[in-house]
């Protein structure tokens, strides 16, 4: 049962990063960039033996009052990060392993899907399933683009003139499985 | 005036403000409850009462888009004809439907239904009442007649016979549009929405309908006995929405709006066979082989040209790429193509893979076999939208080839598609619509070994390739006068060694080598030939061929006999020498002067082209026995141990 989840990028930038929304989630943020440099640290540490023998589970990176910093890194150095409640006695390491896993066999669906960029954001879903926009982009100068919300030509996308929105990747399974990890223990 | 006039003949959405309207009395009225309506419709809630109540001033009211676009769609005019008429009127300039864009809409569509062209002049005369049609789901059911209309009040949009056959798909469109019953006028044959795709959508539909539910007792007397229970029509609000977005996803050009809407109401999330088809072939022509994958990156390429999102797309994918695996198999493209297709449509995206989508469904429903689309009578129902394949098929088209796939606000002009039809007849291999091809092609597809590379023909190329270099038979020689001294015939016979010895007399210049066996022999008297035509290559011939390390470099005298009489042959010598195999290649493209020399050259390539198995033959089989002495010398050395370890026991 996890506060907070976080993904980080091999430059130690984070592409996914969300807590639940109860709590403050700036103190998150903070927690989860100051364990990469325990993570770092621990890379660097295992990283004298043999890179192939390093383990993919860093274990518990620092506790806090409150909670409980748990890191995971892959081999191609994306780190995770999960903060989990202090309170939660019950949460065993093979339980923590088990969610990590979880969370890397999401990531890699994120990675196969040709429209994902290494390095870009992946983007929780936008409030809504449905993309409302209802009629394809419009390109160029119209006027449609820039109307108000009611008028049946308006369209969600604020930028308007290009046709590919440079969102980020849009994945809905990995959501949904941070989501269920927030939810319970998987 | 002049200038909205010619804004709006450019088709244009800038320009100057809408003109001055002038309405008639039963214009007035007529229009003035329409816009009601819809604008009633839209922001009315649950407890609305009806149109007449007039809560929405007219002067201060919006017509949501939602009925609007119904409105215009009942009135059965082109596609593009509503979309020009959007633009005249303003709507699309400010982006909403207030009431002055209301009424000039209202009455462009007059006058285009009247035949006049839709431009501001036309507005300026008397024109009839515009008249809309409203769909019934599978007849057609004519409401009164135009005349009736005429200055009547609303009548009441029987709509919705529709509702029965929908049946509730998997909805994931909860996007209700409102339909026609709240939408005026009615009597005929729904007009096939054009370019107006769901209206946007968004929330309260359920107030709509309500509301609409509300509003049908009221204004609509009598008149028409065809009115269906509306109360009954609000419960089944998703089956409308249903029915318009099959009927959409049928109709995206411009002829089709007259098209019944045939039930599908399925689904737009079911694939009939014609759009199936297309699929295929696209799969086809990105991937040959049927059965293997589309990588990711193609895949990638190719459906960004529908000038989707990215967003959009990374869904998509992630919806139809059931495995996860970065590829996407026939009924994974399948899906995620119709997806695309749909969404372009303004189908919002469902939430999860619908089942008709699903790969195992689509394999079940489309196997492979059946590719000859013979099928298919689970299709039978789709199969009344013939039209809509085609117009799905252009429009697909369209996607593909990467038009500027029009957005509703656009034209989508008949021009375009077909335009889009003709390149897109170019760049198919097929044409959609042709079966026997398809079957042909499937077919051959089978036959085809399965491979996940597309580089299945070119296996069978390189297969061929590597039987390809024919060994021409040996051609009796007969015109070599010069070669009588060496007896070529018995050189240019077939490689089964032996009898050939005779032919090579160790020139004098070289240091005789061993010559254990017969056919190494038999390779010397093949390289005969070939180094013949290179006299003074001696040296270079033998160390050349490396393969043939026992053969002895033959036949210098010979070849020097051939030297003053051929002065072409020798420019032959040093490609000959230096790269044997190649020889052949090298030595087809010198010219010769004379005839007999061509003659001679032809000898000569053939010569070489045997020396060249010869030496490949030699080469192996020289191998083998390297191994094979090898063997015998290990055989013979552990024997030899074991010899002396035995002897010290004998001997003591």
């Amino acid at each position: 049962m996890a506060v907070c989840i976080a993904v980080i990028a091999k430059e130690n930038y984070p592409l996914y990063i969300r807590s639940t929304p109860t709590e403050n989630e700036l103190k998150f943020h903070y927690m989860v960039h100051t364990s990469l440099d325990v993570v770092d640290e621990k890379i660097s540490a295992m990283g004298k033996a043999l890179v192939d023998q390093r383990e993919l589970y860093l274990g518990l990176l620092y506790p806090t009052e409150d909670y409980k910093v748990y890191g995971y890194v892959t081999n191609s150095k994306v780190k995770f990060v999960m903060v989990v409640d202090s309170s939660n006695t019950a949460l065993r390491d093979n339980e923590i392993r088990s969610m990590f896993r979880k969370l890397h066999n999401s990531y890699t669906d994120v990675m196969c899907n040709p429209f994902y960029n290494p390095g870009d954001r992946i983007q929780s879903s936008p409030g809504g399933p449905y993309f409302l926009c209802p009629y394809p982009v419009q390109v160029g100068p119209t006027s449609c683009v820039r109307s108000s919300p009611g008028g049946p030509y308006s369209c969600v996308r604020s930028s308007p003139g290009e046709p590919y929105s440079l969102c980020p990747i849009q994945s809905r399974a990995f959501d949904n499985m941070v989501t269920s990890m927030m939810i319970q223990v998987c | 005036m002049e200038a909205a006039a010619a804004a709006a003949a450019a088709g244009g959405g800038c320009g100057s403000g809408p003109p001055p309207l002038l309405l008639s009395e039963g214009e007035q009225q007529c229009y003035s409850e329409l816009f009601a309506r819809c604008a009633g419709a839209a922001g009315g809630g649950p407890g609305s009462g009806p149109p007449e109540a007039a809560r929405v001033a007219p002067g201060t009211a919006t017509a949501a888009a939602g009925p609007v676009a119904d409105l215009f769609r009942a009135s059965q005019l082109p596609a593009e004809t509503l979309h020009q008429i959007t633009e005249l009127c303003g709507a699309k300039r400010v982006g909403y439907f207030g009431a002055t864009q209301f009424y000039i809409a209202l009455k462009l569509i007059a006058a285009a239904q009247s035949g006049l062209p839709v431009r501001i002049e036309s507005i300026k005369c008397e024109l009839p009442l515009p008249r809309f049609m409203m769909s019934k789901n599978d007849g057609e059911i004519r409401f009164g007649n135009p005349a009736e209309l005429h200055g009547t009040k609303v009548q009441i949009p029987y709509l919705t016979t529709e509702k029965n056959s929908f049946k509730r798909m998997d909805d994931e469109d909860k996007q209700q549009e409102t339909q026609s019953p709240t939408m005026s006028p009615l009597a005929s044959p729904p007009s096939s929405p054009p370019h107006y795709q769901r209206v946007p959508l968004s929330h309260g539909y359920s107030k709509l309908r309500s509301s609409a539910e509300q509003m049908h007792p009221a204004p609509y007397e009598a008149r028409q006995p065809l009115v269906q229970p509306e109360g009954s029509s609000s419960g089944g609000p998703g089956t409308k929405p249903l029915r318009h977005q099959a009927s959409l996803i049928r109709s995206f050009s411009v002829e089709r709006e007259l098209q019944d809407n045939s039930s599908y109401p399925d689904e737009p999330w079911r694939i009939t066979e014609e759009q199936r088809e297309y699929y295929v072939n696209q799969f086809r022509s990105l991937q040959p082989d049927p059965s293997s994958f589309i990588s990711g990156s193609v895949a990638k390429n190719f459906f960004t040209k529908s000038k989707l999102s990215i967003p959009e797309l990374s869904y998509i994918w992630e919806l139809s790429d059931a495995d996860c695996d970065g590829a996407l198999t026939l009924p994974e493209f399948c899906a995620a193509f119709h997806l695309i297709v749909a969404r372009k449509n303004g189908y919002p995206l469902p939430e999860g893979l619908p089942p008709t989508l699903q790969p195992e469904y689509l394999q079940a429903a489309f196997p492979k076999p059946k590719w000859d689309c013979q099928l298919f009578d689970s299709y039978s129902e789709s199969l009344p939208a013939n039209q809509q394949p085609r117009d799905l098929n252009r429009m697909e088209t369209s996607v593909k080839d990467m038009a500027d796939l029009p957005v509703p606000t656009q034209d989508v002009t008949s021009d375009d598609k077909q335009a889009l039809k003709s390149t897109i007849n170019e760049a198919l291999s097929k044409d959609v619509s042709e079966d026997p091809a398809t079957s042909k092609d499937s077919n051959s597809l089978k036959a085809r070994p399965r491979s996940r590379s597309y580089s299945s023909t070119s296996i069978e190329e390189a297969m061929k390739r590597g039987e390809d270099p024919p060994t021409p038979p040996p051609r009796p020689q007969k015109t070599h006068s010069r070669a009588s001294s060496l007896d070529l015939n018995k050189v240019f016979q077939p490689s089964v060694p032996a009898t050939k010895s005779g032919l090579l007399p160790p020139p004098p210049a070289l240091p005789p080598r061993p010559c254990p066996s017969q056919s190494e022999q038999v390779s010397e008297a093949e390289l005969l030939p070939q180094l013949s035509r290179a006299p003074s290559q001696a040296v270079e011939s033998s160390p050349a061929k490396k393969d043939v390390p026992y053969s002895q470099p033959p036949s210098k005298p010979i070849r020097r006999k051939f030297r003053p009489e051929n002065q072409a042959t020798e420019n032959q010598e040093p490609s000959t020498a230096a790269s044997g195999p190649a020889s052949a290649a090298t030595m087809k493209p010198h010219p010769t002067v004379q005839k007999q020399s061509s003659k001679q050259k032809k000898a000569i390539q053939t010569a070489i082209r045997k020396n060249k198995e010869a030496n490949a033959v030699l080469a192996r089989l020289n191998s083998e026995l390297q191994q094979q002495l090898k063997e015998v010398h290990q055989e013979r050395i552990a024997l030899e141990n074991q010899l002396e370890q035995l002897r010290p026991v004998t001997v003591l």
